[in-house]
């Protein structure tokens, strides 16, 4: 499904990504971790087209898709979130969706009809399925946290992706925040079948969920595979410890 | 055919771009500090060189007998200006830092239009002059061309005040905040340092730098309404040119452009205000972070 | 409260506008018609500033392209008006499609300094290319429409050309406003107020940020070009100030006193500013320190302006014309 091969990436001599190579496949709950500065977030950039690598490709259901403008990556069927949560603070919930909908199903063209008589149904659905349907009418920017970052989700899914890429989900979020999330992730990944790629902090989530695991250090790929083997690779081990330290 | 003019004309010509540019580093320096660490564009910047300029008249005419009170006025004028700068930053300009950018360029816009219209109350609309101090007076004979005294004085004042400044922002822990606060305000103000008091400080000093321009500017430019407007625009493109925020960008900008505006009028003198603003436009297309900028996309 | 929403208060005010040249005198048509055509001008400019979020200082230029474009054309060619007014608005977008494209590639500050130089570079040209624009005498004596099938109808015989004229002007502008209305509630318009709100975001649902902009850019270049068509008409003449900065100054305050967070937020700044300045100039010569004491008391206690102060009075509603204006929407510099 994604592919990324060798990306390098530095900023001002600095190496930020150092000749990663990594793979997800259809379906696939994979994540990618490391501590701060690993170069998670440039990793994610590149790969959604908002940064481009110095070296390396980035393949999409076997496109090459390096180097291209994020609103094409979009249309190729890659959705992502960020860190710092970003929706659209003065359009109402069901406004941020039904946006989405707009933008992915090409109406942006379309100078002479209002816009409110589209997609009223999908945007109802999506807003329900996140649990948001008593504040269809907030504006986004009044919401919590918690809920910002489903209406993010909402976005994020309104155009039908394929593949979601998740920049720390549960960042700043409660433990029952944080379990709320994941359950949601895993059903709606179940029920759209879709690929999910995402970054975080905190381990249990990641633990709990991912399929594959990929972990960077300093811009270089130490460990890749299943959870249960990136648990008892030492280099890891020697990473995230001696960190603590 | 173009005929070539004499050497001693082009020479001429030369020295007076340069005079303007120190004149214009003035104005543009303190635009472009208040930009790299407030990050806002003060319209108003041409209107404190015209405040500045208007006070030394007034100090010299109140000052009427002593011989040096051309140096005693400018001081005070710069000074003025420089309080009048804070005293806005402090009250005014500081409450709309978390709004959008456009409401602080309204201001300081609004600003150049109560300022212009103080002015004008306060000093008439007809053409104000001041004479060359004493101790400045006279010229010399260079390569054929002449060169007033106090045009010499001014070309050897940019440079100094440059260096002053650069000695200051690289080599001194003033200047180390100074330049932190440009690049990472958030940082700093973590870091405990009161990023208030270094903007109304920048703001400051962005402010004396404009005043000590219009009261150094009288004894070779008239006084007149409308010289705010006049030296902003130039101002802006003498940033845009050099690079905002960077400060030997302003210096060569300042350089660059005084010999434009010299050897343009020469060459094409009905089309200067347009190729300045097509200069302007072709920079900003090309190479928006001008010579010495840090690229920004 | 939903007493004051139903009441059709468009259809009042036009009909209202409809009735001046019989109700008022000679000179309340003229600051009619004035209000009404730097109204367009101004809801132009929101399109670009309320609702795509770009700040723009050169949107005077369209207005003097479009003046230039019509005195030209009725004067020098003899074109009938409804010709060259749409002549007017077919140059000035394309000219804002031209310096849009670079306009657009730049971010905030570079691109408000980039809208004013293409401003100023317009202007200079009015100024200086004596052959087609006047150079600083500009284009006088621009002749009025040919207005006799409308004089001829009954009732309208007592009329005279400005009152006519002023007529023709409102139904116009009407149309356009009209036009500017659905375009902004369209799919299109939703589109731009999601840049407006959060640009980098709008990428990553598959918006085309910078081809939407450069859209905007022509939609309210040709608006703007409409609207200086119309005044170079009003003002019997095209001068090369039609382009000058401060015109578009006037237009930014117009904007943000009516409130641009409102679709008719620059109708109400217009009628304000306009009928203020007429009475502060017969007073004192010191406009200019007026509008800016009032500028900066707007900045500071009604940043939403007219419009948005009187819609925080009313019943809270959310949704995104409350927002406070205070907080800045997101920085629009890519990394």
């Amino acid at each position: 499904m994604l592919e990324v091969h060798d990306i390098k990436k530095s900023f001002d001599g600095f190496a930020a990504v150092a000749g990663v190579s990594f793979a997800a496949k259809r379906r696939q709950i994979a994540a990618v971790i490391g501590p701060n500065g690993a170069g998670k977030s440039t990793l994610f950039n590149i790969i959604t087209g908002h940064l481009r690598p110095d070296a390396g490709r980035v393949w999409l259901a076997g496109r090459d898709i390096t180097g291209a403008a994020p609103h094409r990556i979009c249309r190729m069927g890659m959705s992502r979130s960020f860190q710092h949560t970003s929706i659209f603070p003065r359009l109402t919930v069901f406004e941020n969706v039904q946006a989405a909908y707009l933008a992915h199903r090409g109406r942006g063209a379309n100078f002479w009809s209002r816009s409110d008589t589209f997609y009223r149904d999908e945007t109802d659905a999506l807003i329900a399925s996140l649990g948001l349907d008593g504040k269809a009418d907030v504006a986004g920017g009044v919401l919590s946290h918690g809920n910002q970052k489903q209406v993010e989700l909402g976005i994020a899914l309104a155009s039908n992706p394929d593949i979601l890429l998740l920049d720390e989900p549960t960042a700043g979020m409660s433990s029952a925040e944080t379990r709320q999330t994941i359950e949601l992730l895993e059903r709606l990944a179940g029920e759209r079948s879709l690929t999910l790629l995402f970054t975080e902090h905190d381990m249990e989530v990641v633990f709990s969920i991912a399929q594959k695991i990929a972990v960077l250090h300093q811009g270089r790929m130490i460990a890749e595979g299943r959870p249960e083997d990136v648990r008892r690779d030492p280099e890891v081990r020697r990473v995230y410890l001696g960190e603590r330290r | 055919m173009m005929m070539l003019p004499d050497p001693s004309v082009l020479f001429a010509q030369f020295l007076g771009g340069l005079t303007a540019a120190m004149f214009l580093f003035l104005i543009a320096s303190g635009l472009s500090l208040i930009f790299g660490v407030l990050r806002v564009l003060n319209f108003a910047h041409g209107s404190f060189y015209m405040i500045g300029a208007y006070l030394t008249w007034q100090g010299v005419q109140w000052l009427a007998p002593a011989p040096e009170r051309f140096w005693l006025a400018v001081l005070s004028a710069a000074i003025a200006v420089a309080l009048l700068g804070g005293l806005i930053e402090r009250l005014l300009l500081r409450h709309l830092y978390i709004r959008e950018e456009l409401y602080q360029l309204l201001f300081t816009y609004a600003l150049v239009l109560i300022l212009a219209d103080g002015a004008k109350v306060l000093w008439g609309t007809q053409q104000l002059s001041v004479a060359r101090p004493p101790s400045l007076t006279g010229s010399l004979q260079v390569l054929g061309a002449t060169l007033p005294i106090y045009n010499l004085f001014v070309i050897l004042l940019g440079p100094a005040i440059a260096l002053l400044f650069w000695f200051v922002l690289k080599r001194t822990a003033v200047g180390r905040v100074v330049r932190a606060a440009a690049l990472d305000r958030e940082m700093l103000s973590a870091l405990g340092a009161n990023v208030g008091w270094i903007y109304t400080g920048m703001f400051v000093v962005g402010s004396f730098l404009a005043g000590l321009g219009g009261a150094l500017v009288t004894p070779v430019k008239s006084i007149v309404p409308g010289m705010d407007v006049e030296i902003i625009v130039e101002a802006f493109i003498v940033v845009v040119i050099g690079g905002l925020g960077s400060f030997w960008g302003t210096f060569l900008g300042a350089v660059i452009f005084g010999q434009v505006l010299a050897f343009g009028i020469l060459v094409v003198p009905r089309f200067s205000i347009f190729a300045v603003s097509a200069l302007m436009a072709v920079i900003l297309i090309a190479r928006p972070w001008g010579l010495l900028g840090r690229p920004v996309r | 409260m939903t007493v004051l929403r139903r009441t059709p208060w468009l259809l009042i005010v036009f009909v209202a506008a409809l009735c001046v040249p019989w109700l008022g005198s000679r000179f309340y048509t003229f600051l009619a018609t004035q209000i009404t055509i730097l109204a367009l001008f101004a809801v132009s400019l929101n399109l670009l500033l309320g609702y795509t979020g770009l700040v723009s200082f050169g949107h005077a230029a369209y207005f003097g392209i479009g003046a230039y474009t019509c005195a030209i054309l009725m004067k020098s060619y003899g074109v009938p008006f409804l010709g060259a007014f749409a002549a007017a608005g077919v140059m000035a977008a394309s000219f804002g499609l031209v310096f849009g494209f670079f306009c657009v590639r730049l971010t905030r500050i570079y691109f408000a300094m980039l809208t004013l130089a293409f401003a100023q570079i317009v202007w200079a040209i009015c100024l200086k290319w004596n052959d087609v624009t006047g150079g600083e005498q500009g284009l006088p004596n621009v002749p009025y429409p040919e207005l006799d099938w409308l004089s001829s109808l009954p009732g309208f015989g007592g009329l005279r050309a400005g009152e006519l004229f002023y007529l023709v002007a409102l139904t116009l502008a009407a149309v356009c406003f009209a036009v500017l209305r659905r375009i902004v509630q369209s799919p299109f318009g939703r589109m731009l107020t999601v840049i407006r709100d959060n640009p980098e975001r709008a990428e990553f649902i598959g918006v085309n940020v910078r081809l939407y902009e450069l859209a905007a850019f022509a939609v309210a270049g040709l608006f703007a070009g409409l609207s200086g068509a119309l005044f170079a008409i009003f003002n019997r003449g095209v001068f090369p100030d039609f382009a000058y900065w401060t015109r578009s100054a006037e237009a930014l305050i117009m904007t943000i006193l009516g409130g641009m967070g409102h679709f008719w937020g620059p109708v109400v700044g217009s009628l304000v500013l306009v009928v203020l300045n007429q009475q502060i100039t017969s007073y004192t010569q010191y406009w200019p320190f007026v509008l800016g004491t009032i500028l900066i008391v707007l900045l500071f206690a009604f940043p939403g302006g007219i419009l948005g102060a009187l819609h925080a009075g009313r019943a809270r509603l959310p949704g995104w014309r409350r927002w406070p204006a205070e907080l800045k929407p997101r920085d629009r510099n890519h990394a």
